[in-house]
């Protein structure tokens, strides 16, 4: 048995150790917001956090997350209060399809937490998650509106 | 007035309804159901039904501001719930076409749309009379509420709905001008949002059912071969795994979770018969195309003006060019695929689909039911783009896979790999262009012959009028320029690759080729092409007026930094009007720093303006990716590229500066999905000719040694 932390909930998961941690929380544990999109960690839609690290759960043996914390899109607004970067992507209406939107929101998440008034130059290295619909431009305006807000904390 | 913070609070509760849940009890609201687009509850929620898909185009939530429009409801009130396939049967088709492709939802919809709401407001108010025993004429309705002008009276939608409900629709409504909305032409947010960024929003992929077991599958490598045998021993016994299931071109592996199904299957032994195209290459293909412009025995005419013969030679110069586009696939970034039940003669399934009746009719013709039987149930798609709405294979798969396991629930999902080798690719192209000019440099004739795949024939297989596949010459046969001799000619090609629509699909190649050509012709003419094209546009085009526009919000004819160089592209695409201007640099390594991108567009009435800038700037990356990287190459019968390591796609660092110019003219109902790419590649390739002097006649950038900063 293997333990992690899922979203603040102690679980325990019967599986093989290479198993990547994507299918065991898509599969194993219905969490849902954490998507399959190439399986070889190039394009973030599986992104979730590892003891606060974004990591490419695609390409992430869940044995690696063993006695870890796990955050997914899921977590972030505990109690339906939403994280500020969250609502800037409401309020610049950054998704379209919306399937690589929560990859991309908890990477952004982790950039504001090392850098909470990141650079254009920044974001370029931080955001590399693929968007095919190609909403860019505004998670580029919504990461910095929520650094501006000031409720982002570090 | 709703603020778009109200807009905010109301789509956070209120949400889109998925179900999840067998037996589906179909999560749709019934009563009272004024008519078939529209619910209001007892607590004047309304509840504004959506029949096509959302991918992302935004239009689930413009189908609603339409309808609301005319409804008089208030918005903050609105929920948006999708229609019912299995009701749409037994209703004779009640909700019209459910497919979302070719950028049509809005513009082939608004009409009934509109009247559904206008009917259904005309209803609310006749009950509210009946009750106050006062004429129709007294009342009207606003915001939600009707009021009895002369008593000052007021009631609800949600109070009078019941009764509303039970009286004959009118035959007769009148639309309101444009001018006087209030709630279609604004910036509404999008009610799909909040539910993408609190991670609540399902796609086929995350269906999940009791007892369900998961396939992953290998299909023939080869298009058009067969499965010849499998070696299911060789993976029994493994962990998780369930069953092999050998079909006619693929093989399925059942296990308990996906990974274990895929992994699985990578160890299985299987052996293809490739049904003699193991030999087909790319330079086969190119050889098989030019075929098609050099043989004149094979080609149709799409459109004649004049003698060509005649017009050619009476010019004082002719110019010739070739140009060629590759085959693309669409990399939607959920992958294909679909979950499904077939349980005592039911059908149930969930899948991204561009076209959810084609997806019921497939469901229902594979498993061997009648329509009234199947249940597609709606959700979310990762991404359309044209793959999940001509072609039903993953549902046909899908269901088969079901079908196969029993009354167990499957879900299937393809690997990227699979997506990326078993597309329906935007067909290639290769086109000779003509054109003679007189002594001034004015166009006198215009020839293109178009050497292509035909959609129409090969995935719909419909038959063609006079031989002519519009898409595959669209842009050329409908060219706007005053030219007075034109003759575009169609040489239908079927290589063995499978081809379907593709975002923007004859409008992503025809105006690159069409647009640089007549770039060839300004230079040959000594002219500017900005003023080139201008002069050949008759003033009435829409053409002429968006391509005013964009110039001048670009600055067209202003000065430009050192070592800054501008193009320009003008055309029609599915029924808006689009222009491009790009201002960029190119280093000595042929680094190609875009520093900005003007897109204008006239789609006529303008629904959503922000969902319209964001269909633009979506459309600018679609595009950019394409024209600098899309190749997919065939070598050995089969796809080379295979994820996206070597099927390259734009990511944000790369992202240049995009404007967009919303010009609409107004008076019709133009689309915007796609049109936003048309003018792109040809307003790139023709900046690079100012920066670079070189002509580019083929795509991608990346095989003339092209990068982007």
């Amino acid at each position: 048995m293997i333990q992690l932390t899922v979203n603040g909930r102690s679980r325990e998961v019967d599986v093989e150790p290479e198993m990547p941690l994507l299918w065991v929380l898509r599969d194993v544990l219905d969490v849902k917001s954490p998507k399959f999109g190439c399986g070889i960690a190039q394009c973030g839609a599986c992104t979730v956090h590892v003891n606060g690290e974004p990591v490419r759960s695609c390409s992430f043996p869940v044995s690696a997350a063993a006695g870890k914390r796990v955050l997914t899109l899921e977590g972030l607004a505990p109690a339906g209060r939403l994280h500020p970067v969250q609502q800037a992507w409401i309020e610049h209406q950054v998704p379209q399809c919306g399937y690589c939107q929560g990859g991309q929101i908890l990477t952004a998440v982790a950039l504001l937490r090392k850098k909470p008034n990141p650079t254009d130059n920044d974001i370029d290295e931080a955001m590399t998650n693929i968007c095919r619909c190609g909403t860019y431009a505004r998670i580029r305006t919504a990461i910095h509106a929520a650094a501006k807000s000031g409720k982002v904390k570090a | 007035m709703t603020t778009r913070r109200e807009f905010l609070k109301v789509s956070a509760a209120g949400g889109l309804a998925f179900g999840f849940h067998l037996p589906a009890a179909n999560a749709q609201s019934v009563a009272p159901e004024i008519n078939a687009w529209v619910v209001v509850r007892p607590d004047d929620t309304v509840i504004i039904r959506y029949a096509r898909s959302e991918m992302g185009q935004g239009s689930m939530t413009s189908a609603a501001q339409l309808v609301a429009e005319e409804l008089e409801c208030d918005w903050s009130k609105v929920r948006v719930e999708y229609a019912d396939t299995n009701a749409h049967v037994r209703r004779k088709r009640a909700w019209g076409d459910m497919a979302a492709v070719g950028s049509r939802t809005i513009r082939q919809s608004q009409d009934y749309l509109r009247k559904a709401g206008a009917g259904a407001r005309e209803m609310l108010i006749a009950a509210a009379a009946q009750g106050w025993n006062a004429p129709v004429a007294e009342c009207t309705a606003s915001n939600g509420l009707i009021t009895h002008g002369p008593s000052g009276r007021k009631t609800s939608f949600g109070k009078v709905a019941g009764e509303a409900a039970k009286l004959a629709p009118p035959k007769e409504v009148t639309l309101k001008d444009p001018k006087d909305w209030k709630i279609a032409g604004k910036p509404i947010r999008r009610v799909d949002i909040p539910d993408i960024v609190a991670g609540r929003i399902r796609y086929g992929i995350d269906a999940q059912l009791p007892g369900m077991v998961y396939a992953a599958i290998a299909q023939c490598p080869v298009f058009g071969g067969k499965l010849k045998s499998v070696d299911a021993a060789k993976i029994e016994g493994r962990r998780g795994v369930i069953r092999v299931l050998p079909m006619e071109d693929y093989v399925a592996v059942v296990a308990d979770n996906w990974w274990r199904a895929k992994e699985a299957l990578k160890e299985l032994p299987i052996e293809w018969s490739f049904g003699g195209n193991e030999s087909a290459s790319s330079e086969s293909i190119q050889q098989f195309l030019r075929a098609g412009l050099d043989d004149p025995s094979n080609v149709v005419v799409a459109r004649r003006d004049g003698e060509l013969e005649q017009g050619l030679a009476g010019a004082a110069k002719v110019l010739e060019a070739e140009y060629f586009t590759p085959y693309l696939a669409h990399a939607t970034l959920e992958p294909m695929g679909c979950t499904a039940v077939v349980k005592d003669g039911r059908v149930d399934v969930w899948t991204s689909t561009q076209n959810a009746e084609a997806s019921h009719a497939t469901a229902a013709a594979t498993a061997g039911v009648p329509l009234e039987n199947v249940y597609v149930h709606r959700v979310q798609l990762g991404g359309g783009f044209g793959r999940r709405g001509g072609s039903q294979d993953f549902v046909r798969q899908g269901v088969q896979i079901a079908k196969a396991m029993g009354s167990t629930p499957v879900k299937l999902l393809w690997t990227r790999e699979e997506d990326t080798q078993h597309d329906f690719y935007r067909p290639l192209s290769l086109v000779r262009m003509k054109a003679g000019l007189d002594a001034s440099g004015n166009p006198v004739a215009w020839y293109a012959r178009v050497s292509a795949p035909s959609i129409i024939s090969t995935l719909l297989k419909l038959p063609l009028k006079e031989g002519v596949d519009p898409q595959a010459v669209v842009s050329f046969a409908d060219q706007p320029y005053a030219i007075p001799v034109v003759r575009v000619e169609y040489a239908q090609r079927n290589p063995h690759v499978p081809v379907g629509f593709w975002r923007t699909v004859g409008h992503s190649q025809n105006p690159f080729m069409r647009e640089c050509f007549v770039d060839e012709l300004a230079s040959a003419a000594g002219k500017d092409p900005y003023e080139y094209r201008r002069g050949l546009l008759p003033a009435a085009t829409k053409e002429h007026g968006v391509l005013e526009a964009t110039a001048k919000a670009a600055g067209w004819a202003g000065p430009l930094p050192a070592g800054v160089h501008r193009g320009i592209a003008v055309t029609e695409a599915y029924g808006s009007y689009v222009a491009a201007v790009a201002e960029l640099a190119v280093n000595d390594k042929n680094v190609v720093d875009i520093k900005r991108l003007v897109l204008g567009i006239d789609c006529g009435h303008v629904v959503n303006p922000d969902n319209v800038v964001a269909q633009m700037q979506g459309s600018a990356v679609f595009m950019l990716t394409a024209m600098f990287w899309g190749d997919i190459t065939i070598k050995d019968g089969r796809v080379e590229q295979s994820n996206f390591h070597d099927y390259r796609m734009m990511r944000l660092r790369e992202m240049p500066k995009v404007e967009v110019v919303l010009a609409p003219s107004g008076g019709f109902w133009g689309g915007v999905g796609e049109p936003g790419q048309a003018a792109i590649a040809p307003a790139i390739c023709n900046a690079l000719f100012a920066a670079t002097g070189r002509r580019i006649r083929s795509l991608p950038l990346k095989n003339h040694g092209f990068e982007i900063a």
